[in-house]
C-alpha cells in the first residue's frame, strides 16, 4: 500500500508550520558550505541558498524510506507518524544522510561564493537565518503556510538590512522574485540569480575548458524567470561546446523532480524520458537546479553523467590555486 | 448519477487567478504534457467549471501528479493559467479531502 498523499502533505505542512521547513535539517548542516569562506553576516547584499542544495540529500533519504515502507505494513502507520512528528521531529531523525552524501551538495553554494568573490561582488550570507523559501509547499497549494513563511523571510531580511538577494537555485529565485510579492505586501527586495549577476560582470576566463555538454534548462528558470541567455553565455565562454537537446530553452522538458516527494516512481519515469533526450546530443549533462541534478542522475543510472553548472564555472572563472 | 455543486468554482477560490473558464478545450495542453494522458488539465478545469465535484475528487491523484512545469501554459492559445489553476485545485483538495 503506498503512503497516503494526505499524510505526506500533512507531514510537510506540520514541519513548515512548526519548524520553518518542510524537512527541517540541523542548522550546522544548513551553514556547513560557508565554513572557511569568512563571509560577513548580513549586509545589504546577501547570497541566499534557501537551503535547497543542502536539503537534497535529506529529501533523497526520505524518498528511499518512503519507497521502502510504502510497500510494507509500516505504511499503515503514517497517520500515527504524522501525529508523533508534531511533537518530535521524526522526519529529520529518519532522513539522516551521511557527511559523504551531503558534501557534494555543499560544494555548490561554495562554488557560487567563490565565483561572486572573483567577480568583485560584495556580499554576505545569513548563516542560520538562511531560511527555506517554502517552494515545495507552494507547489502543493499550502498557500497560508507559504505566506506565513514569506513573512518570516521578510522579517529576516529586515533584521539584517538586506536590500539585494543573490539566489542560486531556480525554486528560491522564483519564490522570492515572483511569488512573495504576490503573497505579502511590502516585499521590495531585489532578487537575482547568481547566473544573472555573473553574466553582468564580464568575468575573464582563467582556465579554458574543453568538451561538450547537453544543457538541461530548469522549467522555472526558462519559463518563469527568463534565465536562459546567461548560463549559455557564461558556459560558452569557458570553451565548452553546448549541445541543445530536443525540448530546450522555453520548451524545456521537466526532469520529473517536482513529483518526487509524492510519486517517486512517476518522477523516475519522467527522468528516464528526459535523460534519453539529453543522451541524443552528449554523454554529459549540465544542470542549474538541485532537483534536476539529483533526479536526472537517478534517471541515468550511470549511463550519463551530470554536473551542476557552478562546477564548470568555478573551474573556468575561479580556479583553485 | 452526477450531482452538481454550483458553488464548486467559488469553493476552489482564488477567483482572480483561477481562469478555467478561458479554456476552449483545444487539447494543446494534453498534446504537449510530458506526462501524456495522465493529467488532462482541460478535463479537470471542465469539472470545476461545470460543478462536477465528485468527478474532480475522483481525479485527486491526477491533480497532485502535475509537474507544474508550465510547458502546457507556454503553448496554451487561450492564456489559461494552467499551473496556477492546478495549484488552486490542490489548495481546494488539501482542505476538502485531507482536512489541511
Amino acid at each position: 500500500m503506498p503512503l497516503s498523499t494526505g499524510d505526506l502533505i500533512g507531514l510537510m505542512a506540520d514541519n513548515l508550520r512548526l519548524r520553518r521547513s518542510v524537512l527541517p535539517i540541523p542548522t550546522r548542516n544548513v551553514t556547513r558550505w560557508a565554513r572557511g569562506l569568512d563571509l560577513p553576516r548580513g549586509g545589504t547584499t546577501v547570497l541566499y541558498t534557501g537551503q535547497m542544495y543542502q536539503l537534497i540529500p535529506y529529501i533523497e533519504r526520505l524518498v528511499r524510506l518512503e519507497q521502502h515502507f510504502g510497500e510494507s505494513w509500516v505504511s499503515r502507520f503514517t497517520s500515527l507518524g504524522r501525529r508523533v512528528n508534531r511533537i518530535v521531529n521524526i522526519t529529520a531523525f529518519m532522513a539522516h544522510p551521511s557527511a559523504r552524501t551531503r558534501a557534494p551538495y555543499d560544494e555548490i553554494p561554495a562554488n557560487v561564493a567563490h565565483l561572486l568573490t572573483q567577480a568583485g561582488v560584495q556580499f554576505g550570507c545569513l548563516y542560520s537565518d538562511d531560511l527555506y523559501s517554502g517552494a515545495l509547499a507552494h507547489d502543493l497549494g499550502l498557500d497560508d503556510l507559504v505566506a506565513e513563511q514569506a513573512r518570516r523571510v521578510r522579517a529576516v531580511f529586515a533584521k539584517h538590512g538586506v536590500t539585494d538577494v543573490i539566489t542560486i537555485d531556480p525554486h528560491t529565485t522564483n519564490m522570492l522574485r515572483s511569488v512573495y510579492p504576490s503573497l505579502i505586501d511590502g516585499f521590495t527586495v531585489r532578487v537575482r540569480s547568481y547566473l544573472e549577476v555573473l553574466a553582468e560582470q564580464s568575468l575573464p576566463v582563467r582556465t579554458t575548458l574543453a568538451g561538450e555538454v547537453a544543457i538541461h534548462d530548469s522549467c522555472l528558470f526558462a519559463r518563469r524567470e527568463n534565465v536562459l541567455a546567461q548560463p549559455r553565455d557564461l558556459l560558452g565562454r569557458t570553451g565548452i561546446t553546448i549541445r541543445e537537446p530536443a525540448g530546450t530553452g522555453r520548451s524545456t522538458w521537466c526532469c520529473g523532480g517536482p513529483l518526487e516527494s509524492l510519486y517517486p516512481d512517476k518522477a523516475l519515469a519522467q527522468a528516464r524520458t528526459r535523460v534519453a533526450q539529453l543522451q541524443q546530443v552528449a554523454s554529459t549533462g549540465v544542470t542549474m537546479c538541485p532537483l534536476c541534478l539529483v533526479n536526472l542522475e537517478k534517471g541515468a543510472a550511470g549511463a550519463m553523467t551530470f554536473s551542476d553548472i557552478s562546477h564548470y564555472l568555478r573551474r573556468a572563472y575561479a580556479p583553485q590555486p | 448519477m452526477t450531482i452538481l455543486n454550483p458553488d464548486l468554482i467559488e469553493e476552489i477560490g482564488h477567483p482572480e487567478q483561477f481562469n478555467a473558464t478561458a479554456c476552449m478545450n483545444c487539447g494543446v495542453c494534453t498534446a504537449v504534457c510530458p506526462l501524456g494522458l495522465e493529467v488532462l488539465p482541460r478535463r479537470l478545469f471542465h469539472y470545476a467549471v461545470l460543478g462536477l465535484e465528485d468527478r474532480l475528487l475522483a481525479e485527486t491523484e491526477a491533480v497532485y501528479s502535475c509537474l507544474l512545469c508550465g510547458l502546457c501554459e507556454e503553448n496554451c492559445p487561450a492564456g489559461v493559467h494552467i499551473a496556477e489553476n492546478v495549484r488552486s485545485l490542490r489548495s481546494y483538495l488539501n482542505h476538502k479531502v485531507y482536512g489541511l
